[in-house]
């Protein structure tokens, strides 16, 4: 069959080297004749001069990123003020009086102590808590997040960023990946396939976990709103805690950078490649149907595996909580032993347990610390002994982390920083090693993460401590 | 057109070499899109949905299917090949949304998945979908897909937004000149779906397709060289429709098709498609 190859080879050398331009061109032309004489235009210019202007101020050099701030903290203003009064209302609903009913229930038809305990105080308290923390401000930021996705601005975005991107030796369709990885990391590694060139995904990929996912959100948001926000007057508190939210993502953008650029220039050296950006048009978005697809797509699968996750992790909590070996429980041992460490990098040994327990799904850390903190109690954690450990709305975990678990500011911003930099869950560790078969890369990709959070936070503890304000 | 398939416990295994498809032995079309990494599965079509980035494709595959995923407006959301299926008039249709490309010119991953799916995998429909707003822009790769095959419907999406920039697509020229249905539709307002569902069912139980098109090449010393090879390329492989096509991309180089020439694959494309 090869002399058919021949035969091509030998009339592609009779002809000129613009074989393929000349191809393509009679196509243009063809497609260009026929375009014209199908289409009629009619004022059509003066109605995309709105797309033009907008484009002029979304994505001009200054403006544009001017922009870019207000619009990301109307989004984390709009989810903390609006999560309020629904979570607490959950709250008293799941966590208070259906503990308290279902315990009852239990106590009634006389189940035993520890099958109350493991799948009450365990496995419903976790998934109740979850449900509580995360549903309202899911609900509210999936919804307004859509929205600026179906308007047409993330390309806006990726269009900004690319300048950025570009001189870190990255791909330009990174910011597009890293979009995605702010919903899902794993889902946003997988997005990394529309980046052709195998060094420049590979930064892609390692670099998605700086994003911050789903399962992140809460965690910060909840931070923002009861530690950072609660030092200004309660005026200013949903502005300020908005605006720590934004800034920790803002450091995940430089991290990004940074990161990429440093593998740009060690591990990964290569040619940037060049590739075209297509804006799309804004369109108006569909409230209603967005609406709807957000909350069944997104609030709700993304509940429903971090549900999935905590009802076995409220088991594991409990268990480690209650079983005892020698003088105290597992946990008890695990936190002594976690302390010195999280001492050192501003946190503390709760905390650090609680990411070891939510490597499956960082949607459940608050909940585990909050539950892990309960159970040990205060004798455990060296906080005034006697303390009446109520739960009750944001507020009130607050003060059981500051009176139980001896939490202070500096532990709550190390907390929002280790919650951006450390390794990702389990399921985008999966994905990454699927995407990159590669064994290197996926350690790569998990363990850099983790060493950069270590070693933000233990600077950001020691300026703190040096400085007296911790 | 093959008919309605049973299915004996097959389940979606790309991974799967050919020989080993159990599924094979009963349908050529379900063998070939297995081969192609897509899920054999019960109907009478197989639909195939193109088109360039951000043109509603996604939201077309929805529509069509019923699905409620949600679409993005952005270039290149669609990462992975979604399948879905319906019915429409008694038969049952199994439509592939291939990732949304400017070109089949094969410079990519996504315009390999896309040309291989629309060559190899002899859809019994294509679908196209074109941005009304920026037809110029979309119909490159429509042509480019009718010079594949005449087995195709043009689907001239978001012609609501068409409508208010003023812009208004003369469908009866454009017909006449693509030489298949072209359909108006604005999908997310499920406008035109009846009318494209319609053109959909016309084009797969056509016995006699259109012709894949013929584009002639201004430069004489090219189209020489095309047909030329094209006659080659028949006397070769007898048969295949899309001759003119194959010796374009053998000009250019195209190491896809220069591979299919080689083991033979190419001669698939000159079996009847009702053969059983």
């Amino acid at each position: 069959m090869t002399d058919l190859l021949d035969e091509a080879a030998r009339l592609r050398r009779n002809l000129s080297d613009d074989v393929g331009d000349k191809i393509v061109e009679s196509l243009y032309t063809d497609a260009a004749r026929i375009a014209d004489t199908s289409v009629d235009r009619d004022d059509a210019r003066a109605k995309l001069t709105l797309d033009r202007a907008l484009d002029r101020v979304l994505t001009h050099r200054v403006w544009g990123f001017l922009a870019m701030g207000v619009l990301f903290f109307g989004v984390f203003w709009f989810t903390i003020a609006g999560a309020a009064v629904p979570s607490d209302l959950l709250y008293v609903l799941l966590v208070e009086n259906g503990h308290a009913w279902l315990r009852g229930l239990f106590e009634a038809v006389g189940s035993p102590w520890w099958v109350t305990g493991l799948l009450v105080d365990g496995v419903y308290l976790a998934t109740a808590w979850v449900i509580a923390v995360m549903l309202p401000p899911m609900a509210i930021f999936f919804p307004l997040f859509t929205l600026l996705e179906d308007f047409g601005y993330l390309p806006r975005v990726a269009f900004n960023l690319d300048r950025l991107f570009a001189r870190s030796g990255a791909h330009g369709k990174q910011a597009l990946t890293m979009m995605m990885g702010y919903g899902c990391n794993a889902a946003g590694v997988t997005a990394t396939r529309i980046i052709d060139s195998r060094r420049e995904r590979l930064i892609a990929i390692i670099t998605n976990n700086f994003s911050i996912c789903n399962g992140r959100w809460p965690t910060l948001i909840l931070m923002g709103t009861i530690f950072v926000g609660a030092v200004v007057p309660p005026a200013l508190a949903g502005f300020v805690a908005a605006g720590s939210v934004v800034a920790v993502v803002i450091v995940g953008i430089g991290v990004t950078l940074a990161v990429s650029w440093l593998l740009s220039r060690t591990v990964l050296r290569g040619e940037s490649s060049v590739y075209s950006l297509e804006l799309p048009p804004y369109r108006p978005p569909q409230v209603w149907r967005t609406l709807y697809t957000s909350i069944i797509d997104r609030t709700l699968k993304v509940l429903r595996r971090a549900v999935l996750m905590a009802a076995p992790a409220g088991a594991v909590i409990w268990l480690i909580g209650n079983v005892h070996l020698g003088d105290a429980s597992v946990a008890a041992h695990l936190v002594t032993a976690l302390n010195p460490l999280g001492w050192v990098i501003g946190l503390n040994g709760v905390i650090l347990l609680a990411y070891l327990v939510a490597v499956p799904a960082n949607e459940i850390i608050i909940p585990t610390i909050v539950m892990l903190t309960l159970t040990l109690g205060a004798n455990t954690l060296g906080a005034a002994p006697g303390v009446m450990l109520e739960l009750g709305d944001d507020a009130q975990i607050g003060s059981v982390l500051v009176t139980a678990g001896g939490w202070t500011l500096l532990t709550a911003v190390n907390l929002m920083l280790f919650t951006l930099l450390h390794n990702p869950c389990s399921t985008t560790v999966m994905t990454i090693w699927h995407e990159t078969r590669s064994v290197r890369w996926t350690t790569l990709a998990t363990l850099l993460p983790l060493g950069l959070g270590f070693a933000v936070c233990a600077l950001t503890a020691g300026v703190a401590r040096l400085a007296g304000w911790a | 057109m093959a008919a309605p398939l049973p299915t004996p416990g097959v389940g979606p295994s790309p991974a799967e070499p050919a020989g080993a498809c159990t599924s094979c032995a009963l349908a050529p079309s379900t063998a070939r899109l297995a081969r192609l990494g897509l899920a054999p599965g019960r109907h009478d079509h197989v639909v195939a949905l193109a088109g360039n980035p951000n043109t509603g494709k996604s939201t077309v595959f929805n529509a069509l299917t019923g699905l409620r995923q949600h679409v993005g407006n952005w270039a290149g959301k669609t990462v992975a090949r979604a399948e879905g299926g319906f019915s429409f008039g008694g038969a049952g249709y199994r439509i592939v949304d291939l990732p949304g490309t400017y070109s089949l010119l094969s410079t990519s991953t996504d315009e390999d998945v896309a040309r291989d799916v629309l060559l190899f995998g002899r859809p019994d429909v294509v679908v196209v979908v074109v941005d009304a707003t920026r037809l110029e822009r979309n119909l490159p790769l429509v042509l480019q897909i009718r010079q594949i095959t005449g087995r195709v419907v043009v689907a001239l999406n978001l012609v609501d937004e068409a409508r208010r920039h003023g812009i208004t697509v003369d469908t009866r020229h454009l017909t006449r000149e693509l030489g298949v249905p072209v359909v108006a539709t604005a999908a997310r307002r499920n406008e035109g779906l009846p009318e494209l569902l319609a053109a959909i069912a016309q084009v797969a139980t056509a016995d006699d397709p259109p012709k894949p098109l013929r584009l002639t090449h201004h430069d004489p010393a090219l189209e020489k060289a095309v047909a030329d090879l094209a006659a080659q390329v028949e006397a070769r492989f007898p048969g295949v429709p899309n001759s003119r096509w194959v010796a374009l991309r053998l000009l250019e180089g195209d190491a896809g098709i220069e591979e299919a020439v080689r083991n033979g694959t190419l001669g698939d494309l000159a079996t009847p498609r009702e053969a059983a």
